[in-house]
């Protein structure tokens, strides 16, 4: 049996049977790093003595009971682990090792998962593509010569390369939904306010949330459950009861309604990918539900909106690293000011720079309320799309990305393509809705990515879905040939 | 109105960069987008439109005033680029 295969669900059967004890599993996912992470690299720090530690600490204690105990999993590097250096992809924070763990680090601490390492992301979460890491990028495991999508590129190409038996990552504009659709995995972006963001390094605070990315919707239920639920660290996460996502998981969507914008479908989108859509559609009619062609008419709004609101947050949730209190200081200063713009410009890569300086102007003096309060009302009007929506639709369709994973280092000379790439994945951040990302194809050997758009805090229809869809079809059990 | 070298210097002081002058001609190229996001967003009128600064409803949130553990002092200056003893070192700021 290849283990590393496994999904979490197959994994937990076997600990509780004791077919299996987290210490093989653990090796076994260490044997596959060590065989094919030199092609991937999708991992940035390596924590083996530990996990191997804490898998044996796991068998030793002999309890199963929880569905995630004693199982490997990878942590995006912007979401700190105590202990374990967290570099959020940049030299400025090369050498940080966090005195503490984030919510999302603790929970699945307390139930007993073993942290495998990071995993490599652009800079700061600014990115889609992992080739911003300022260390190395990630590749593409259908296709090495390929980029893995991002920022949570790591993440995603680690489980696609079952390196992994299920990974954390974050989501700002997208960045765990199109690297899953680049990968064939599944990943979820839930409700903002689901799962708490403290501890996660942050770029734009009003629109980031973490989320699971795993091998099956059932995996990414269980990880949903373990994560879930309302933080006193977080003001911002929702005090509301969470549901066990489990019982979500039927393959059952008679009568429901679904909504196909026609803002996503048109030019600048793949015909294939189009074509997968429609016909993950079909499928769903075949099972009982129902489609028809919507619109949301502030959907390229939300792209230019988010253009000025992620900047201008990232701008001041940046401000921290001065080379005071943790990272990397510049060498040679003259005066604290000096210090502050040495170690600045020496720490920050290219496109982190770039939004800082976007984000700086838009809330310079003056300058708010005619930028970032403009794009913030604008906003109101993308939710109220969605909300409109929503009151005659279950679920909304639409794909993840307007292309297949595009080559490393080409950069897409097609400035439709590029608005297109964005467009299809933003709104549900700028509207805080929860989104799920599936396998609904192939294009030239590459993964094409199905994603459902649900209601505020309405994971389990989603999740639902996405369950019909998967035992409806087969294209998740196609694996990269690595 | 266009950005200038001279908008781009002031905001790269805000944001305590140093920028290369090609860089500032590749900011100053940036930041003019900015007005071309805006030229997008003011095709819509919101004059009566309530911006979102929160997309899910969230009451205010309080908790009690109570003493609870802080960070180990230790753990806290662990990551210092530059201390001594229990404080964070940095370049004299007040002229003798």
């Amino acid at each position: 049996m290849e283990l590393h295969k496994l999904t979490i669900h197959e994994s937990h059967e076997l600990l509780k049977k004791k077919e299996i004890s987290s210490e093989e599993l653990t090796k076994a996912l260490f044997e596959r790093i060590k065989n094919v992470d030199d092609k991937i690299k999708a991992y940035i720090t390596l924590d083996e003595e530990r996990a191997l530690l804490k898998s044996r600490e796991v068998d030793k204690k002999g309890d199963f009971s929880n569905p995630l105990t004693g199982i490997p999993a990878a942590i995006k590097d912007n979401i700190c682990t105590k202990d374990l250096k967290t570099t959020c992809s940049s030299k400025i924070l090369a050498n940080f090792i966090p005195p503490y763990d984030a919510t999302v680090s603790a929970r699945l601490k307390t139930g007993d998962v073993v942290f495998l390492g990071k995993t490599n992301m652009d800079e700061f979460a600014m990115g889609s593509s992992t080739e911003n890491s300022a260390f190395f990028a990630t590749r593409n495991p259908w296709d090495t010569s390929r980029v893995p999508g991002g920022s949570s590129g790591g993440s995603a190409a680690a489980v696609a390369a079952d390196e992994c038996i299920f990974a954390i990552g974050s989501d700002t504009g997208g960045s765990i939904r199109q690297p899953a659709g680049y990968c064939g995995v599944v990943g979820m972006k839930p409700t903002y306010g689901r799962v708490s963001r403290f501890g996660l390094v942050a770029y734009a605070s009003s629109l980031d949330q973490i989320g699971p990315i795993t091998k099956d919707v059932t995996d990414c239920a269980l990880v949903l459950n373990a994560i879930a639920g309302h933080d006193k660290l977080d003001s911002t996460s929702a005090d509301i009861p969470v549901p066990d996502y489990t019982e979500s998981l039927k393959p059952d969507v008679t009568g429901m309604k679904i909504g196909i914008p026609k803002e996503y479908m048109g030019e600048g989108i793949d015909a294939e990918i189009r074509e997968a859509v429609l016909e993950a559609a079909k499928i769903f009619e075949k099972m009982g539900a129902s489609f028809e062609e919507i619109s949301l008419p502030h959907t390229e709004y939300a792209l230019w909106a988010y253009y000025i609101i992620a900047p201008a947050e990232a701008s001041s949730n940046l401000a921290r690293y001065d080379g005071i209190r943790y990272g990397v200081r510049a060498k040679d200063y003259d005066d604290l000011i000096d210090l502050y713009k040495k170690t600045r410009s020496e720490g920050f890569g290219a496109e982190v720079k770039r939004r800082i300086m976007l984000g700086t102007y838009a809330l310079s003096s003056g300058y708010y309320d005619a930028y970032y309060l403009k794009a913030q009302k604008v906003r109101t009007l993308v939710k109220r799309d969605f909300d409109e929506a929503f009151k005659k639709y279950d679920f909304i369709l639409v794909p993840i990305a307007p292309t297949i994973a595009f080559k490393i280092g080409e950069n897409t000379d097609d400035p439709l393509k590029m608005y297109m790439n964005d467009v299809c994945t933003i709104p549900v951040n700028m509207a805080g809705l929860p989104g799920i990302s599936l396998p609904c194809g192939f294009s030239q050997g590459m993964p094409i990515g199905l994603q459902i758009i649900g209601k505020p805090f309405d994971e389990p229809t989603i999740l639902r879905a996405a369950y019909a869809f998967e035992q409806a079809t087969d294209f998740h059990k196609n694996k990269p040939g690595i | 109105m266009r950005i200038t070298k001279e908008t781009v210097e002031h905001v790269a002081n805000l944001a305590r960069l140093y920028l290369s002058e090609e860089e500032k001609a590749e900011m100053t190229e940036k930041l003019n987008s900015i007005l071309d996001y805006m030229e997008k967003l003011n095709e819509l009128d919101t004059s009566q439109v309530q911006p979102t600064a929160h997309v899910i409803p969230i009451k205010n949130v309080f908790r009690e005033d109570r003493i609870w553990e802080s960070l180990p002092l230790k753990e806290t200056l662990k990551n210092a680029p530059d201390r001594d003893e229990n404080f964070f070192r940095v370049p004299r700021i007040i002229e003798e």
